[in-house]
């Protein structure tokens, strides 16, 4: 390392002037930093204080601090559908932590043994429904599963269980369960691409290592690579968290924005789709929308900061 | 300098009469009705124009999805077309009540509308209507008419009648006996409740009932319609649960089911698709009832931007959709959309021409959660939605369905609340 020379180790910064590297930062940063305030700091600030509005019939608004909110959690006829679609969403996200992020790391554990064969094509093949469109993920599965012409009916008949067969998307019981697997089945490519090029970023030379010191496979997994993908993991967590409370399209291409039946599917995207937009003879309420979306976002901001506060801080990283 | 001349002149001219043109009228037409674009443009506006040719209209149709959205934009910013094309009720009271929408009770050829048409586009102390009626759709039942005689199955006119024919045909077993699901919801409140419905509940008498407050959702006409409804399950296809809309359409359009809970818009999918005698009949009545009851609901219409710079012109072509000539057109080439003036149509479509036939025998009227009672939340028709599907599933009772509907509605308004 002695050899490098200083300028190069320091990207060419030292020794600027504080005008030239003012000039600097503002060339490089100013773009995004604009880009991103306009379109996302903006309209986020803007929502919430939307949210603190009453639009009359007339048109005209006037300010109501946090009545919207008031509303919202503390009248039945809204803290009723609220709390129905945060239950619903919190066992989406469960469904997504409990199935679709262990299969993601075990498909990335099999994925990364040295003696697999046709390790581009699996891996293409199970990333492949992530780019695919949600319209033809929803119904691609929809006709799998239809009790009409779905493939399903029969295939369960072939082997002697069609007594097991339900129209399982139609249930108050299973329908929610139902759609969060078509969603794992779709997004189970992401937690594996990333799992996966943690994985093979570790340098052999501590498998080596270990197996010298007499570890076998499987404890080469937990003790050594477990550890050290333990930040992704903790990422893909994260993602899966955000995503799953920000879902919307799935839900809404499967059953529709009233999420049925009895609105068992009804997650907080669909639901405040129904509270901005309307639905069929509900007329749009912005304001009560924008309200919705703030939830939407402290909701998401709560499980970002117990995340960082709880996990990341005690997660160890190595650098090799 | 001759030349110039001459071609300043022409120039003149060519301004002049280009100016003159603008000014001769062009009007525009907003609507969602974006299927409907080549009729318009080959049918009704050239009809128009062989009585009124120094009128030249413009048919501007957007996404019906886009429509409220981009409608409502340019509206605001003062660039929206001159004729606009109305959703029926609280959509366009809205436009109206912005002052988007002009006026229209001095139109001579509002007489020519009942007031059940006009209701949907009047102010509710019914002092003004502000869109013309253009357009109904009717509820019934559609069905195939091969495979009744192959099961040797009347035409069912009473509810008893109705449900023995459907158990005709679960034992005989080739058919599904009715063709519907319970996945979208949306069918078992329109297709369903209100399809079925008028007929206990007095149409029109019930439905202002409701307004009014003197009639509740508990009452035994409302609760008597789940009833009815609850029956139903039984004779659906198999996983009706999850069977969608176009699963339904399918079904019945591959002639696999008997019957097809209908409105009359599904006639122009099955004529294409179907490949069997397609009969159509009215809702059945429940025993002792004397009338017959139908839901003709007012679906589309069409009022003048107040701002529109050329009202004069568009007044025209407003008093001509009010003849008994653009009923004419209207009808027969939207087979399923019926004009809603009182003028006398001849329907070529014999389907069509049977659906708009029980408009003689019963009495028409619209759907009962449009007026009025969904403009509060819960919201009455999202109500009807689950609560409906609820009972079809088997998962709610009709009591139920009445109870919680009713609460609904007498959280926010106060005809309900006593």
């Amino acid at each position: 390392m002695t050899d490098t020379p200083a300028e190069q180790r320091n990207f060419g910064l030292v020794g600027l002037s504080k005008a030239r590297f003012a000039v600097l930062i503002t060339v490089f940063l100013g773009p995004a930093l604009a880009i991103y305030t306009l379109f996302a700091v903006y309209p986020l600030i803007a929502t919430i204080a939307y949210a603190m509005y009453h639009v009359a019939p007339d048109g005209s608004s006037r300010f109501a601090g946090l009545d919207n909110f008031r509303t919202l959690l503390f009248d039945d006829t809204w803290s009723k559908p609220f709390w129905n679609a945060f239950r619903n969403n919190s066992w989406f996200f469960l469904i997504h932590m409990l199935v679709q992020n262990p299969i993601g790391l075990l498909l990335a554990a099999l994925l990364s043994q040295s003696k697999l064969t046709g390790r581009a094509a699996y891996r293409t093949l199970i990333f492949m429904p992530t780019m695919l469109s949600v319209v033809i993920i929803g119904f691609i599965w929809q006709l799998i599963l239809s009790p009409l012409w779905g493939v399903s009916k029969s295939f369960l008949a072939a082997i002697g269980m069609q007594s097991w067969f339900a129209p399982w998307l139609g249930l108050e019981s299973s329908a929610l369960i139902t759609i969060s697997l078509m969603s794992v089945w779709q997004f189970v490519g992401i937690p594996m691409i990333l799992i996966y090029t943690a994985l093979i970023a570790i340098p052999e030379d501590f498998i080596d290592a270990a197996r010298v010191d007499g570890l076998n496979a499987r404890q080469i997994f937990t003790h050594i690579k477990l550890p050290l993908i333990a930040p992704t993991i903790g990422l893909v967590s994260v993602l899966t968290f955000v995503n799953n409370f920000n879902a919307f399209d799935l839900i809404y291409a499967v059953k529709g924005a009233i999420a049925g039946p009895n609105f068992a599917t009804d997650i907080m995207g669909t639901f405040f789709y129904r509270t901005f937009f309307g639905h069929q003879l509900q007329l749009g309420d912005r304001t009560m929308g924008s309200a919705v979306a703030t939830m939407m976002f402290l909701i998401i901001l709560a499980g970002l900061m117990i995340y960082l506060v709880l996990i990341q801080r005690r997660l160890q990283r190595y650098s090799y | 300098m001759k030349n110039t001349l001459v071609t300043t002149a022409l120039a003149a001219a060519l301004l002049a009469g280009l100016s003159a043109t603008a000014l001769a009228g062009s009007i525009k037409i907003e609507s969602w009705r974006n299927d409907d674009a080549d009729i318009w443009k080959n049918k009704i506006i050239p009809a128009f124009n062989a009585k009124h040719a120094d009128i030249k209209v413009e048919f501007a149709p957007s996404p019906p999805t886009e429509y409220n959205a981009g409608l409502n934009a340019r509206l605001d910013g003062g660039t929206a077309g001159d004729l606009i094309t109305c959703r029926p009720f609280d959509a366009s009271l809205e436009l109206f009540k912005k002052g988007h929408l002009a006026g229209l009770n001095e139109l001579d050829g509002m007489k020519n509308f009942s007031e059940v048409a006009k209701s949907a586009w009047t102010t509710d102390d019914g002092k003004t209507t502000f869109c013309l009626p253009m357009g109904a759709v009717i509820h019934g039942f559609m069905y195939n008419k091969d495979a009744f005689a192959k099961v040797g199955a009347e035409v069912p006119k009473t509810e008893d009648e109705f449900f023995a024919v459907l158990e005709k045909f679960k034992k005989d077993g080739t058919y599904t006996p009715l063709a519907m699901g319970t996945n979208d919801q949306w069918e078992s409140a329109t297709m369903g409740f209100q399809n079925i419905g008028p007929n206990y509940w007095m149409g029109e008498d019930g439905r202002a009932g409701l307004i009014k407050g003197t009639a509740k959702l508990t009452d035994a006409p409302y609760v008597n319609v789940w009833k009815s409804l609850a029956k139903w399950g039984p004779y659906l296809g198999d996983g009706y649960k999850a069977q969608k809309y176009p699963d339904s359409q399918n079904l019945f359009s591959l002639g696999k089911a008997a019957i097809y809970p209908a409105g009359s818009w599904d006639i122009s999918t099955f004529r294409k698709d179907g490949a069997f005698k397609l009969g159509a009949f009215s809702p059945p009545t429940p025993a002792g009832a004397k009338d017959c009851y139908i839901s003709d609901h007012t679906d589309i219409g069409i009022g003048m931007n107040s701002k529109s710079k050329n009202s004069a012109d568009a007044k025209v072509f407003l008093e001509w959709m009010a003849t008994d000539e653009f009923a004419n057109i209207f009808a027969n080439e939207l087979p399923g959309f019926f004009p809603l003036s009182n003028a006398k149509v001849t329907v070529k479509d014999d389907v069509a021409q049977e659906f708009v036939s029980w408009r003689a025998k019963c009495k028409s009227t619209i759907r009962n959660s449009y007026q009025i009672l969904s403009r509060g939340t819960p919201n009455f028709e999202n109500e009807l939605w689950n609560v409906s599907a609820q009972v079809i599933n088997g998962t709610m009772t009709p009591e139920a369905a009445g109870k919680q509907t009713e609460e609904g509605l007498s959280k926010w308004y106060e005809p309900h609340k006593k």
